[in-house]
């Protein structure tokens, strides 16, 4: 009864929609990334760098869509290494996309410790506040799940459109399609593998970036070390299941929300009997279980983690 | 003209000086951070020198600290070794860690000459079933074992947190979340009085000179070998490909897993939640500067843990943030990344003005 009751209500699917957030950004970044043929590793430290680089700089007086911009603009950077390293160096995209990680997380670390050597309480900035539609906020049940969440939900659900739109529809996306199944027959056509390979390596890693900055800017409100607690990682896994579709991104996202928001709601009804670590178990072993059915019929980007290089076949 | 070509094999010296010199590298390096954070750039590599060199107790700390992290280097290097990507040293180094204080603290009582061993086999025993999970998954179902070792690096910590707040927890800790303390005659003991460098130091070098016998003089590290250059052809060749794959798994387990018991019982005494600060996710860049090579492994985990022993006692004398460690050896880690792609071509510049003669392209 009680768990019908949890599914029929709108305020559990508003938190579904809110904790997906984050991950749509992830799933498309990497989405992006893997569509060309390189895997990204680098996602969970992109996170980070996105979190602590648009809260860093709306707390230093640029205003939110400012500070998103530069948290973009991180993930854009840090994306622009491992395309170097893994396009034209074509090393190994998993030592690099680790590497990189360990490098984003660790100049996030040290750049907040370094602007606020001692604080006790993180400083807190003003979010982005819900936006409240008028009219369309009063319809019932979607007036809450869909028009009371921040502009960045909104612009989550406007990226999928557009990559949906992108890849399916402009021939800038069939190159890039191509160019992770076949990269030699895009060579031969004339356009540059190793341009169109970078390009969405960055684009992807500058959309990551945004879902780290969500954490900071829209669901939370001030920085903490290891807020990403492996989201990244369980972005990685979603895509797999989306089999690097755009719809199907957003629907796994809206899936394991749907399931968090679930979980923390059942915790309170059965709380006293079930120890509460099973269920921040939960999400990883659902990621887990998600992997282990689609993965044999996954349908791989044909060249995923195979280096190209120019003049060599 | 600029033009890049693969070399034949890359040089023995290359091979040996690239990573030292990829290290040394991200060192320098250290200094725009140093000093953009505001120190005195020669007084901060001063206080790092001191904080490896200054004393024989600093010392002994770095090689204490370089004990879990021979261990999950030589995790990472087997299984990359075979091109089996065990990203999850971090949760089967809490896995052994678990199984060494479930059996050493205090329910079966014998002599060290037992309890130690005991406690070894099973840490080792549980950190492999920790990696026997993701490659069972792997080569039943196909699900890649990035992914799924770095999300059971999760779930392996809360199960521990669990555990620490149920049935292993310490009656008498005082409601903290932390186990019994492991016997005494569990306790790895040290190896020089008043140090904290215990005998983990030990064992973690033998096994880095048994791993490089079994992978360049045993059968078993040619079929690992082979698996890894090419799996195909080592399929086509009649080698048990999922059989190989399987064992590598349960010996990088089982390695990580020893780190786990080797902090325990030879430097806490007790399990909690913060028994590692990432030893798993370093053992990574350990292996990779090692250029996968076991003996490598120890002087790669020497590097790290002096970068970390050097960095605590600077940040602690000038006030920069300890997170330059890790800076450091993120940075060595695409350093020699970087290198390991010098050592493999050759860059050939060539006048642009230069006509290249037919002979010199048909090289390339």
């Amino acid at each position: 009864m009680e768990i019908l009751d949890i599914l029929l209500s709108e305020n559990f699917w508003a938190a579904a929609l809110r904790i997906a957030t984050p991950l749509i950004f992830g799933v498309l970044g990497a989405l992006i990334c893997e569509k060309s043929g390189v895997l990204n590793l680098g996602i969970e430290g992109i996170f980070a760098a996105g979190a602590m680089a648009g809260w860093m700089a709306v707390w230093l007086g640029a205003d939110l869509w400012g500070g998103l911009f530069f948290a973009a603009l991180t993930g854009a950077f840090f994306g622009l290494i491992h395309a170097i390293l893994t396009v034209p160096l074509g090393l190994s995209q998993h030592v690099s996309g680790l590497g990189i990680t360990m490098f984003a997380t660790s100049v996030s670390y040290f750049t907040y410790r370094t602007a606020l050597p001692q604080v006790s309480t993180p400083p807190r900035i003003e979010p982005f506040q819900p936006l409240d539609i008028p009219i369309l906020s009063d319809i019932p049940f979607l007036g809450t799940v869909l028009f009371k969440q921040t502009a960045m939900t909104w612009l989550a659900l406007f990226l999928v459109v557009l990559v949906w739109w992108v890849y399916n529809r402009t021939p800038l996306g069939q190159a890039l399609r191509a160019v992770g199944d076949n990269p030699d027959a895009v060579d031969a056509q004339g356009l540059s593998v190793y341009g169109l390979r970078m390009g969405a390596i960055v684009a992807g890693s500058a959309c990551m970036a945004l879902g780290g900055a969500f954490l900071t800017m829209s669901a939370f409100d001030a920085f903490f070390f290891g807020m990403v607690n492996g989201r990244g990682w369980i972005c990685i896994a979603l895509v797999i299941f989306a089999s690097w579709r755009p719809g199907k991104a957003l629907l796994g996202a809206l899936l394991f929300g749907a399931f968090d928001a679930f979980q923390v709601r059942l915790q309170t009804e059965v709380g006293a009997f079930v120890p509460s670590q099973v269920f921040l178990m939960a999400p990883y072993i659902l990621s887990i279980i998600a992997l282990v059915i689609v993965a044999r019929r996954a349908e791989y980007p044909r060249a995923l983690l195979t280096p190209w290089f120019k003049g060599q076949r | 003209m600029i033009r890049i070509e693969p070399r034949e094999a890359p040089s023995r010296r290359l091979t040996v000086g690239i990573p030292i010199a990829s290290a040394m590298l991200a060192l320098l390096l250290a200094a725009i951070p140093l000093s953009w954070a505001g120190a005195n750039i020669g007084e901060a590599y001063q206080e790092m020198a001191k904080g490896i060199f200054g004393s024989v107790f600093a010392f002994t700390e770095m090689l204490t600290r370089a004990t879990p992290l021979i261990f999950t280097g030589l995790a990472a290097t087997l299984a990359f070794r075979a091109k089996l990507w065990n990203i999850g040293a971090e949760g089967q180094l809490y896995l052994g860690a678990m199984a060494a204080v479930a059996v050493g603290t205090g329910w079966i009582t014998g002599p060290p000459l037992l309890l130690i061993p005991m406690i070894l086999i099973a840490g080792a025993m549980a950190g492999a079933l920790g990696m026997a999970g993701p490659a069972y998954l792997k080569t039943r179902f196909g699900a890649d074992e990035v992914v799924t070792t770095l999300l059971l690096n999760f779930i392996i910590l809360i199960f521990i947190q669990m555990m620490l707040e149920g049935p292993l927890k310490d009656p008498m800790g005082m409601g903290w979340p932390q186990s019994s303390p492991v016997v005494d005659n569990a306790i790895l003991p040290q190896i020089l009085p008043r140090m904290r460098l215990h005998y983990g130091l030990v064992i973690a070098l033998t096994a880095a000179v048994i791993a490089h016998i079994m992978l360049s003089k045993s059968v078993w590290g040619l079929k690992l070998r082979a698996v890894g250059e090419n799996a195909a052809a080592a399929l086509h060749a009649g080698i048990g490909v999922k059989r190989t794959l399987m064992s590598a798994a349960l010996i990088s387990g089982a390695l990580a897993g020893l780190a786990g018991v080797s902090e325990v019982a030879g430097l806490r005494g007790y399990l909690t939640t913060d028994l590692s600060p990432g030893y798993g996710y370093t053992g990574i860049v350990v292996a990779m500067l090692a250029g996968l090579s076991p003996l490598g492994v120890v002087l790669a985990a020497l590097f790290i843990a002096s970068v970390f022993v050097g960095a605590d006692t600077m940040s602690r004398a000038m006030g920069v943030s300890s997170y330059l460690a890790d800076l450091v050896v993120s940075m060595a880690l695409i350093c020699v990344l970087i290198g390991g792609f010098i050592a493999r071509f050759t860059i050939k510049i060539t006048p642009a003005n230069k006509k290249v003669s037919t002979t010199d392209t048909g090289a390339a």
